[in-house]
């Protein structure tokens, strides 16, 4: 493939946000929020709805205007240079009507100095037999991966994807994580929204996560896990979580029908609980996951 | 069929809201018939809209005596000179020319004039002593004035529409929001949906001149290509004047509302299917500021008088002048983004 590598080294930051603050009547929808982001990284920003994940990209993206802070894209504020570099995707993206899949790439294409040939995106994105089709009568995963294209169609050393799978069902949601990683390999830059913690597992390098307009942890998921969690996480149907069973000097939190109790010693966790008589039938024990992570950030569930 | 009226009534309550709150959208849907009313007041106000028009040759229409001057629905106008009044005759400006100051008085009429005949009639019937004079110079026929008109007019709606909704629709689905995101800045945009509709608007306005005029034996006395020029400035202007309501706003209802008011008046005060002559003088004035009065004066000099380039400069610069001032109003406030 004739994509441009990232000239870059990954130690360098290639986007750089400093004390983001933007305001609307009555609400911070982003409260001073800085990080930067590796040139080469994966970046996640996770967060419920709400959070101001998108606020906080669109400026990113030079879409919105901060209320306050800077963004710097290569050390210097959004420029036509940005503009040439970054590729796209919105959360809620729209085409222009009446045309096709390639006349779609074709019209993006236009718009850059330097690309990719829309034919081999559509050969990247799968869309070939697509290529004829009006955008209009694309399936959800079909014209997510036709809007991806659309972001690549410049060869970005930056990809912005906001909440990219939102809606699509298992299957297309793990093609789409296919291709991201087809495009990873490529060593761009990738920025994403997202509330499925899987995604970010499976595809960042870092996260952010995000809650009410600020970042609450950041980190490598694997470090994130380690330094919150204990080892491992049992979980009990609520009910059977008896009041006796809470006198116990245990560390847990209560999640729907749930509880989750976390501990670095399983064995005398698990004797404590049966000396109270707590029923163990329909115990779960497992590794902490970001969903968890979440929840013991904020006491907020992660999904409403 | 409960549930059915509660259904019915929480979308049209819902709706109503919606509606209210859109004020701009509101304020037009009450500002519109008020001023077509009022326009239509001006324009035919007063005892019932007369139905000929007449150039009188006197010193004082006042004052002037004539058995004719008492027809009903009839409009006398005070004319300065023979000129004048022979060539309102033959452009239909006029549907019949009498001189007062001669005796017995004379008269002009367009031969070819279906209401020039009937007002002909009329005037023999009133002073049997009138004797009519000859309309030197080709007259047109009727329909070689209202054409170049109708093409105006259909050319107007096809700018002003085509664009205005078109950038609307972008800005509400959000693919101006998704343009904003690539290199292109807000005067290439414009610049492109400018010469998108030009180009429409041209070979829509070509095919029917082509056609059109073949069917009625068009042909213009002046230079084909000075009409060309007139039409492809008309145009850009009316195009320009589109962008500017499309710049902005994001309602289908304030957006169509203002360009009904736009082409309203346009489509009476410039002349699409009479003059204005002996309207109102500020009336004129007014009809003077819309780029349609200037794109079917200069086209009608051409095609009907025969008048070159320098007759008409004072119309083609006001054009150029207002796409270029509309163009920077419409840049300066142009909004990729829904607010």
């Amino acid at each position: 493939m004739s994509w441009r590598l990232n000239e870059l080294p990954t130690s360098e930051a290639i986007l750089q946000v400093r004390d983001l603050v933007k305001e609307y009547p009555g609400v911070r929808a982003v409260d001073g929020v800085s990080f930067s982001v590796r040139a080469g990284h994966c970046f996640g920003l996770l967060g419920p709805n709400g959070a101001g994940k998108t606020t906080a990209v669109e400026i990113m993206e030079g879409i919105l205007a901060p209320t306050s802070g800077e963004v710097l894209y290569r050390g210097a504020p959004l420029g036509p240079r940005f503009r040439q570099e970054a590729g796209i995707l919105f959360q809620k993206t729209a085409l222009q009507d009446f045309l096709t899949v390639r006349q779609t790439l074709g019209l993006f294409r236009g718009l850059y100095e330097h690309g990719t040939d829309p034919d081999e995106l559509l050969r990247v994105c799968a869309l070939e037999k697509l290529a004829r089709r009006d955008n209009r009568k694309l399936s959800g995963g079909q014209q997510q991966r036709l809007l991806l294209a659309v972001a690549l169609v410049n060869d970005p050393a930056i990809l912005f994807l906001d909440e990219p799978t939102t809606g699509l069902d298992p299957q297309a949601r793990r093609n789409f994580w296919d291709l991201v990683q087809t495009v990873k390999a490529r060593r761009k830059t990738i920025i994403l929204t997202t509330h499925y913690m899987e995604e970010a597992e499976l595809l960042c390098d870092e996260i952010a996560i995000m809650d009410g307009g600020r970042i609450i942890a950041q980190g490598a998921p694997r470090a994130l896990l380690r330094q919150h969690f204990a080892d491992v996480l049992l979980e009990l149907p609520r009910q059977e979580f008896t009041a006796q069973a809470r006198e116990l000097p245990l560390k847990f939190i209560e999640a729907g029908e749930r509880v989750e109790i976390t501990t670095n010693d399983l064995d005398s966790t698990l004797r404590a609980l049966m000396d109270r008589h707590v029923p163990l039938n329909n115990l779960r024990i497992r590794p902490p996951n970001l969903e968890d992570l979440f929840l013991e950030l904020t006491g907020k569930e992660l999904r409403p | 069929m409960k549930a059915v009226l509660r259904r019915l009534y929480a979308v049209w309550h819902a709706r109503n809201l919606e509606f209210l709150r859109d004020r701009g959208a509101m304020l037009f849907q009450l500002l519109m018939p008020i001023a077509i009313v009022a326009g239509m007041g001006v324009v035919f106000g007063g005892a019932p809209r007369p139905l000929f028009k007449v150039g009188v040759l006197t010193a004082d229409l006042a004052t002037a005596k004539h058995p004719f001057l008492h027809a009903r629905y009839f409009d006398f106008v005070r004319e300065a000179d023979e000129p004048t009044a022979v060539h309102g005759v033959a452009r239909n400006r006029l549907d019949l020319a009498m001189d007062l100051t001669s005796s017995p008085i004379r008269y002009w009429v367009n031969a070819d004039s279906p209401k020039g005949y009937i007002a002909e009639r009329l005037l023999l019937q009133a002073d049997p002593a009138a004797r009519r004079s000859p309309v030197l110079g080709q007259s047109s026929r009727y329909v070689d004035w209202l054409f170049p008109g109708v093409l105006g007019m259909n050319m107007m709606f096809s700018c002003l529409f085509g664009v205005g909704y078109v950038v609307l629709r972008y800005r509400k689905s959000g693919f101006l929001k998704r343009l904003h995101a690539t290199p292109v800045n807000a005067v290439e945009f414009l610049a492109a949906q400018v010469l998108s509709r030009l180009s429409l608007t041209l070979l829509v306005t070509l095919i029917l001149y082509v056609g059109v005029g073949t069917i009625i034996h068009f042909s213009p006395v002046g230079s084909t290509a000075l009409l060309a020029l007139v039409a492809v400035l008309g145009a850009l202007s009316m195009i320009a004047f589109g962008l500017i309501i499309a710049a902005r706003f994001s309602s289908e209802e304030l957006v169509g509302g203002m360009l009904n008011l736009l082409t309203w008046p346009m489509m009476f005060l410039s002349g699409v299917w009479f003059s204005l002559e002996g309207a109102p003088r500020w009336l004129q004035i007014a009809a003077r500021t819309l780029p349609l009065t200037h794109v079917l004066d200069a086209a009608r000099a051409v095609a009907l008088d025969g008048a070159g380039v320098s007759a008409i400069a004072p119309d083609l610069a006001y054009l150029a002048g207002t796409t270029v001032i509309f163009l920077v109003l419409g840049a300066w406030s142009f909004r990729w983004s829904l607010r």
